[in-house]
């Protein structure tokens, strides 16, 4: 048995290190380990706070949309989180899309439809970066998944902002944010309190709306969460029972072989 | 042992013309298998498992999946989001590839364990490391396939690997690339050669199989099989026995599959392959991580690749650098302490592999790629001056005598006790 164990192990180890190796390797100690919030979608049985991420999108649409794309997120896909479709096609038609060519061969533009994607807030990315003094900002659909840290590094990094060290050196378009690798980040500070007005009621507070947005493009991350972890639970727990039963059946066939 | 029978005419009919039906008989349900195997035996079914799942969910892939530069990143994306169940075959395929190197890997430390490299299953050994070799060319590529910043820089650093060829060198970086940077035609060719080589792998999994049923299992005590006292039929003992494992290990792999499907990647790959930006750690899969150090610690960039390709071949003389005519490590008493701390050099290895080049993690590395080769090189002495402890009879005998050889589950041991 005792074969087994060290095997079992040297597994464990094997695992710690295939962790270790998805961990960040952090430059010199340059990055602040990110803030933590109870994520309503984090744990096996997480579902997505429906009202926190609507709350989130109005967010995006209002200030984040201005400068960043969400190019895999579908007007349609709106439903998802809780809007009706009548609501979602309302959202739609409040933009311009492009279309065509129609008949004469030329391009038109149209109110937007269930079926369209959000158009990006610049036609190409030469002018996104002219726009933004050189600095290019990301889509954020998957903003979320692509950073290490994930929702709490988006997070820190919406409510991080700092007035820089003496060191730190920062260009004439850049800000401190002790969460971004480097700490010189091109955005500014994007969330001021009540730059959004909530319908529900709820306070914005730059806290707030982090948390609200981070939400969002969590869901536009991962649009999957829920069936995935709800799939989960029922798979580990057939497996689980199917291994007590193969643990019986083999203990009753084995029982002759001494 | 009894002869294959039937008194279905159908099966008598196809039997007569195509004897599948005692070949299956043969080697799935009356195939002779020491009685003694342990749990660390159940790893091979387990691979076998794991490569049938990564093609029937690569085939599924495939259906959805568009190779191209422009296309590539986001049909990986709309499987993700659109495709019925498209989340769950793209993690089971992303993180399927993480389970079967977890499986190989312990499958073929166990080989280590108890000596199953020696005569007379040289073959079977080697046709395991042409598995592996497959398997690595194969992963590698399926990582490009989603071109994401990680696939597009990883696939740049291991293909310039071969710029250190004296002279050819990047002749034939350019014909790998099929152009003069990593672009779509080498996108293309990768998918295709993704596509085929698990197939390859099939193959070598019957020669595999084939050898391995030609000359029967080892076991951990490492002798021979001397009759049919020393055997039972592997079915049901072992296909019960292997079932719980794939139970068991199903769970450990669901728990990433469904709880942190993304724990293994790099979040990097999550962002659109561009050439003109470079990430600041460009780091290979996990299961590279042991060779990317080897690769790294040796400061001529030929020497270091000559290194890594020769810390996998070198598994290939193994079965006549081990001079030792005992198999199984148990018996071993100096062979085993320097499995283990193989093993651990490995670990160390590939934790180094993830962190930069540099200070400390450099210095690790060559230590710890210094002791790697080490291991092999001491393998002969060992063998002549170890005095190895006393082999047990027969398999029968020892199983019978103890339950202590490893192998024998608690209750049917006590049982055997019982009996006296």
């Amino acid at each position: 048995m005792r074969g087994i164990g060290n095997l079992v192990v040297a597994l464990a180890l094997g695992l710690g290190l295939g962790s270790l190796a998805a961990t960040p390797v952090q430059a010199a100690g340059e990055v602040r380990e990110p803030l933590t919030r109870d994520w309503s979608h984090a744990g096996p049985f997480g579902t997505f706070d429906r009202a926190s991420i609507q709350r989130g999108m109005l967010v995006y649409r209002q200030v984040c949309a201005a400068c960043h794309g969400l190019e895999y997120i579908a007007f349609r896909n709106l439903v998802e989180i809780g809007l009706t479709e009548d609501e979602a096609k309302v959202i739609a038609a409040e933009y311009e899309i492009t279309d065509g060519p129609d008949d004469v061969g030329d391009m038109f533009e149209r109110p937007g439809k269930l079926s369209d994607y959000y158009p990006s807030p610049f036609p190409n990315a030469n002018a996104a970066r002219a726009a933004n003094g050189g600095a290019l900002p990301p889509d954020l659909s998957l903003v979320v998944k692509s950073r290490k840290g994930g929702e709490n590094y988006l997070y820190s990094l919406l409510v991080g902002y700092e007035d820089p060290p003496a060191d730190v050196e920062l260009g004439d378009t850049q800000h401190y944010n002790p969460y971004f690798p480097g700490g010189a980040i091109s955005m500014a500070p994007p969330l001021l309190e009540d730059i959004v007005e909530y319908p529900d009621g709820t306070s914005a507070t730059v806290e707030q709306m982090a948390y609200d947005v981070t939400n969002f493009l969590t869901w536009t991350a991962e649009p999957r969460l829920e069936d995935r972890k709800q799939l989960g639970v029922k798979v580990i727990i057939f497996l689980v029972l199917f291994s007590i039963l193969m643990y019986a059946v083999k203990r009753k066939v084995w029982a002759d072989v001494h | 042992m009894s002869e294959f029978q039937t008194n279905s005419r159908v099966i008598k009919w196809i039997e007569y013309r195509l004897p599948i039906f005692s070949y299956v008989n043969e080697h799935l349900v009356d195939y002779p298998a020491p009685k003694n195997l342990n749990y660390a035996y159940n790893f091979g079914s387990l691979a076998g498992i794991m490569l049938v799942m990564q093609i029937v969910t690569g085939i599924v892939l495939a259906m959805h999946y568009t190779p191209h530069v422009d296309h590539a990143f986001d049909s990986v994306e709309h499987i993700m989001r659109d495709v019925n169940y498209g989340w769950l075959m793209r993690y089971m395929h992303s993180n399927g590839a993480s389970m079967f190197f977890i499986v190989v890997y312990i499958h073929i430390f166990r080989g280590l364990y108890y000596g199953s490299y020696k005569s007379p299953r040289e073959v079977l050994w080697f046709l395991g490391i042409i598995i592996l070799l497959l398997m690595m060319a194969t992963a590698f590529m399926g990582y490009v396939l989603p071109w994401g910043q990680m696939s597009f820089w990883g696939a740049t650093v291991i293909t310039n690997l071969f710029s250190a060829i004296p002279l050819v060198g990047d002749s034939v970086v350019t014909w790998l690339w099929g152009g003069f940077a990593v672009d779509n035609p080498t996108l293309n060719r990768f998918y295709s050669l993704h596509y085929l080589l698990p197939f390859v792998l099939v193959g070598i999994v019957f020669l595999h199989l084939w050898a391995l049923h030609h000359r029967k299992s080892n076991n951990p005590l490492g002798i021979d099989i001397k009759g049919p006292q020393d055997t039972i039929p592997f079915h049901p003992y072992y296909t019960v026995k292997d079932a719980l494992g794939i139970a068991v290990f199903g769970i450990f792999f669901a728990a990433f599959l469904f709880f942190m499907p993304n724990a293994l990647g790099e979040p990097e790959n999550y962002i659109k392959a561009d050439p003109l930006v470079t990430p600041p750690h460009i780091v290979p899969e996990w299961y590279f991580l042991p060779f990317y150090a080897i690769l790294r610690a040796i400061p001529d960039k030929l020497g270091g690749v000559i290194a890594m390709f020769a810390a996998i071949f070198v598994l290939f003389v193994l079965p006549w650098l081990d001079t030792s005519r005992v198999r199984s490590a148990t018996f071993r008493p100096i062979y085993k302490q320097m499995f283990w701390l193989f093993v651990i050099i490995c670990l160390v290895l590939g934790w180094c592999g993830a962190k930069p080049a540099e200070g400390i993690y450099l210095t690790i590395s060559r230590v710890g790629t210094f002791l790697y080769f080490a291991f092999f090189a001491l393998l002969p002495f060992v063998g002549r001056f170890e005095r190895p402890r006393p082999l047990p009879e027969s398999i029968n005998a020892a199983v019978l005598k103890s339950g202590g050889g490893g192998a024998i589950p608690e209750g049917a041991a006590a049982k055997a006790e019982e009996r006296g």
